[in-house]
């Protein structure tokens, strides 16, 4: 190879090495930031900032949903197989949202360790398929975001 | 000597009488490919047990997530053959790769957006690493599309912007690993590089042909976009000049 093109090959590799680098050394000193939300057990072991707008995430708990009556609120568990965080609610829940699937939690911590959310989203995993098929099988198995999740105590 | 043909390869003239037959046989691939994939997927392919019919965007939106970032490779590979060999061809689709990889993160993010409202519950997510590392790769495009038109030197505003598009390489690995290092919103690859895909055939079948149709539109845009290019760089030449004259230029 001519002797100045292959400068200019070392040049543009040496730019990919030092662009990948710095973006490393970014990702690894916001690595706690990048992160779109905290997972129960941090937030019960007291990791995440009281009465300050944060994010939580996790599996709702089968069987912790409860609507109370003439009200809006719902409260219910979300877990992450570790611990567990109470949450409660009064806005409108996704279609998708269900006991046994994946949510992202807007809101605050209050004092009582209890969540109060503002916005809940629906986590969906990249398993597609028919209901029919669905049906079939062993849906748990098929639920990969919250699958192998121990749901006990 | 040994890179006799590679230089060849790089020149315009040869390229635009090479490529004159393809344009219309990718033209025709990917209208029928689209055309066979969106009935299929829209009209056959059966609901989804969660997401019923909204699943459905997923025939727009994969294909064209694939190749916003299929498209920045190209661009970001062509722009650095283009600074090492100093390749005019290579350069001029690195100029054409910037609009049309910049309208398909587009409208990567715009069905994203419509299909997050149904299933998520919201149109966007600022925070989510995915979708903010997809708002970088417009950025980028946007960038090279900008910094090209930015002088008036056009060996000067290709030398920038290839570089400007290989940094930004390092943001292609941070958009695939964005949904397995962090925690995020979005969901993980349906179709994984090392085998396997987690959707049930009877949809799968047609979002394949989708991407193939898509690949096959791509291969077409950027193609009619880099012809186009090669006209406007070398309209001085006299093979130019003949084959305006002689009426053939499509």
């Amino acid at each position: 190879m001519h002797p100045v093109r292959k400068q200019r090959l070392i040049f543009v590799l040496f730019l990919v090495f030092f662009a990948g680098a710095a973006a490393a050394l970014f990702g690894f000193a916001l690595r706690e930031n990048i992160d779109l939300f905290y997972p129960p057990s941090k937030i019960v072991a007291g990791q995440a900032p009281v009465d300050k707008q944060i994010r939580a995430g996790g599996c709702v708990l089968p069987g912790s949903i409860k609507r109370i009556e003439n009200s809006m609120t719902k409260n219910f568990i979300v877990t992450d197989g570790i611990a567990n965080l109470a949450v409660t609610t009064d806005v409108i829940l996704p279609d998708l949202f269900g006991e046994g699937e994946s949510a992202v939690l807007t809101g605050k911590l209050n004092g009582d360790g209890v969540f109060v959310a503002t916005q809940v989203l629906a986590k969906h995993d990249e398993t597609y398929m028919p209901p029919e098929v669905a049906d079939n099988l062993n849906t748990a198995d098929h639920v990969k975001t919250c699958k192998g999740l121990d749901y006990g105590t | 000597m040994g890179w006799q043909w590679f230089h060849r390869l790089g020149s315009p003239r040869w390229f635009y009488e090479k490529t004159g037959p393809w344009v219309f046989w990718l033209g025709l691939a990917a209208l029928i490919l689209l055309a066979v994939g969106t009935l299929w997927g829209l009209g056959f392919a059966p609901v989804e047990r969660l997401q019923g019919n909204s699943y459905r965007i997923i025939y727009i939106h994969l294909p064209l997530a694939f190749l916003s970032m299929a498209g920045y490779y190209i661009m970001a590979i062509s722009g650095a053959i283009g600074l090492i060999w100093k390749m005019k061809l290579a350069d001029m689709v690195m100029k054409s790769a910037a609009p049309i990889g910049a309208v398909l993160t587009f409208l990567a993010l715009f069905t994203g957006a419509v299909w997050g409202k149904p299933t998520w519950g919201t149109w966007f997510e600022w925070r989510d690493p995915r979708i903010a590392s997809t708002m970088l790769l417009f950025f980028l495009y946007l960038g090279v599309i900008a910094l090209q038109a930015s002088y008036q030197n056009q060996q000067m505003a290709d030398r920038f912007s290839a570089i400007l598009a290989i940094v930004g390489t390092v943001n292609i690995p941070i958009m695939y690993g964005s949904v397995y290092w962090w925690n995020s919103l979005h969901q993980g690859a349906t179709i994984k590089f090392t085998g396997g895909t987690s959707m049930h055939p009877s949809m799968l079948y047609p979002l394949m042909v989708m991407i193939a149709g898509f690949y096959c539109f791509y291969a077409y845009a950027l193609l009619k976009s880099v012809r186009a290019e090669v006209l406007h760089r070398e309209y001085r030449t006299q093979w130019v000049k003949d084959l305006v004259s002689s009426n053939r230029a499509v």
